[in-house]
């Protein structure tokens, strides 16, 4: 039985769903450890004075909040306690959105929710935002720490992913569209056509780590004192001048089925 | 010389092409986050930031970085080392490429998939291929998929354009997603159609038709911004550091990928081929780059011994070297 990682009540109006919170992500990437090159033992990480060389212990460890560039305010544990937000079962909505409002680039960690006591209020909660194609906007607090996150209907369960802070994400009118000359009418047709001709579903079983293989490969290898071939590989920019033959290339070969590039 | 250097697009953390049937673009990848101040530093008792140093248990000593090699542990506790150029090798035979060879509606995308965002910037001469495929891909309303290795590791990517500008979003493998069988969790409970009603008049009442970017602010770090100002206005505990040295110097970088990001998607059209500044660099200007970004240059330049080199030794192995 997984375990859940936390219990909460979502929140709105006089709507009251309790639920189970799960993990919905496992990391697959491969964890390396770093070793001294000489004994290969693994290396110890240490906080160490740059002055005096003292290794300063964890609990000896003061916090330095960094206002501005070369400027650094030292503040105590018991100051940094008082912000701590106080502990809560609450996910307060705050709102419910269209989901086209919430950009994916928001998105963080994604966690699923499961009944708690009452599988009618979670059944119901899952069914209305489904049936009524909405998100809801919730904050908690998870282990001491205030989360926002996008409440949604997914795969008839409700889930919950946890967002980004209005700070970190670059807003779209910072940044401006590379300008040139015009496009020919002829070229943007024909890149249209292409991308219509490689156009199909979306499988995310099809898409594999194979480097993450390659890797296992090498690993296995090595340790049965194999050796492995490497190459190298790299790809010529397309000019102006080139663009439409390639275009109309790409495009003949994508509509008689060929495999292009 | 560095002055004629703006020409040449900023490098972003992966420089590659987007390889759409015969065209390439080549582009820069830019992380779409900025890094925020919440971390906090840590400190000695008496206020100066400390270091992190590896420390070898067997030696009992100081391990420098360029004496740290990469290991993999095997069950019987023992460790297969792997190099910077092993790994590299392993990459596949198109890997500085994003080869879109399908499109998808982006709507079809799971959001559980996505994982981080960057946005690409144009890093050849001419800004066309790349502004003909952000139009074309912006009507057509679909992500075109493709894997990249970045920094030894594989990731999927649906690249995406919004106003002319090309997205990349990282998404999870399917292996790295749960589902909800996965997590135990049961079909969805059957509900009342009045509960189900009333639910739907509750979501209802509490819609609106935005978000709101305030309600997506992080209180904590606002608090320990305010917090920490306060305490400056009142002269405690301020402490004045060298940022040239240590973590801090990283931070700068951050900042400094977001001004090459802007700059890399203003950049005019140049006339010079893009190797033709890379021929000639100068130990000042090779100097003002970060260790990663030296590594990248070496690595294209196939330098050998490069993933044990440190950052003043690849400046020298960089410095008057000629592209092959």
């Amino acid at each position: 039985m997984a375990r859940a990682i936390w219990k909460g009540v979502i929140r709105f109006g006089e709507a009251q769903v309790p639920v189970r919170l799960y993990s919905a992500v496992t990391e697959g990437r491969i964890h390396f450890r770093l070793l001294h090159g000489d004994d290969l033992v693994p290396v110890e990480q240490r906080l160490v004075h740059p002055r005096t060389g003292v290794v300063v212990s964890r609990s000896a460890v003061r916090r330095g909040y960094r206002l501005d560039a070369g400027t650094l305010v030292m503040l105590g544990e018991d100051e940094l306690a008082t912000l701590q937000p106080d502990r809560s079962r609450i996910i307060d909505v705050k709102r419910f959105v269209d989901p086209s409002r919430i950009d994916h680039r928001w998105y963080d960690t994604p966690y699923w929710l499961g009944p708690d006591g009452d599988e009618e209020a979670y059944g119901a909660l899952s069914s209305a935002l489904e049936d009524a194609g909405r998100e809801g906007v919730a904050r908690w607090v998870m282990r001491r720490r205030t989360y926002v996150g996008a409440l949604r209907a997914e795969r008839g369960r409700l889930a919950l992913i946890t967002l980004r802070s209005a700070d970190e994400v670059v807003a779209d009118a910072e940044l401006e569209a590379p300008e040139g000359r015009a496009l020919s009418a002829q070229e943007l047709s024909m890149a249209r056509q292409l991308i219509a001709a490689l156009a199909g579903e979306w499988d995310p079983a099809e898409w594999r780590d194979e480097h993450r293989e390659r890797v296992q490969e090498l690993i296995e290898a090595k340790r049965a004192g194999r050796t492995i071939r490497l190459e190298d590989y790299r790809s010529e920019p397309t000019g102006e001048e080139a663009l439409r033959e390639a275009l109309a290339k790409s495009l003949e070969a994508a509509r008689n089925g060929q495999a292009v590039a | 010389m560095p002055e004629e250097r703006p020409a040449r697009s900023a490098r972003g953390l992966w420089n590659g092409s987007i390889s759409f049937g015969l065209v390439n673009v080549p582009v820069s990848l830019f992380p779409a986050y900025r890094q925020v101040s919440t971390g906090l530093r840590m400190l000695a008792p008496d206020g100066t930031p400390l270091e992190r140093r590896y420390w070898c248990p067997r030696h009992e000593r100081e391990v420098a970085y360029d004496e740290l090699v990469r290991g993999y542990e095997l069950d019987d506790g023992s460790f297969v080392v792997l190099t910077d150029e092993e790994l590299e090798g392993l990459e596949p035979r198109k890997s500085r490429d994003i080869d879109l060879r399908r499109f998808v509606p982006i709507d079809a995308l799971d959001p559980l998939t996505f994982d981080r965002a960057y946005i690409l910037a144009p890093a050849g001469d001419s800004t066309k291929p790349y502004r003909l495929l952000a139009d074309a891909m912006e009507e057509s309303g679909t992500a075109g998929i493709a894997t990249f290795v970045m920094r030894t590791r594989e990731y999927i990517v649906a690249i995406l354009a919004r106003g002319g500008i090309l997205r990349a979003e990282t998404l999870r493998f399917h292996d790295e997603i749960r589902t909800p069988a996965d997590v135990d969790l049961g079909e969805r409970p059957d509900a009342d159609p009045r509960s189900v009603e009333a639910m739907k008049e509750a979501v209802a009442r509490a819609s609106r038709d935005a978000i709101v970017r305030s309600e997506l602010q992080d209180e904590h770090a606002r608090r320990l911004e305010a917090l920490a100002r306060g305490k400056r206005r009142a002269g405690e505990g301020v402490i004045e550091v060298d940022e040239a040295v240590g973590e801090d110097a990283a931070d700068g970088q951050v900042i400094d990928l977001m001004a090459a990001l802007k700059q890399s998607l203003r950049a005019q059209p140049k006339r010079a081929s893009p190797d033709a500044s890379d021929t000639r660099s100068s130990a000042k200007e090779l100097a003002s780059r970060t260790r990663a970004e030296l590594y990248e240059e070496a690595r294209r330049r196939d330098v050998p011994g490069r993933s044990s080199m440190s950052k003043a030794e690849l400046v020298r192995a960089l410095s008057g070297r000629h592209a092959p």
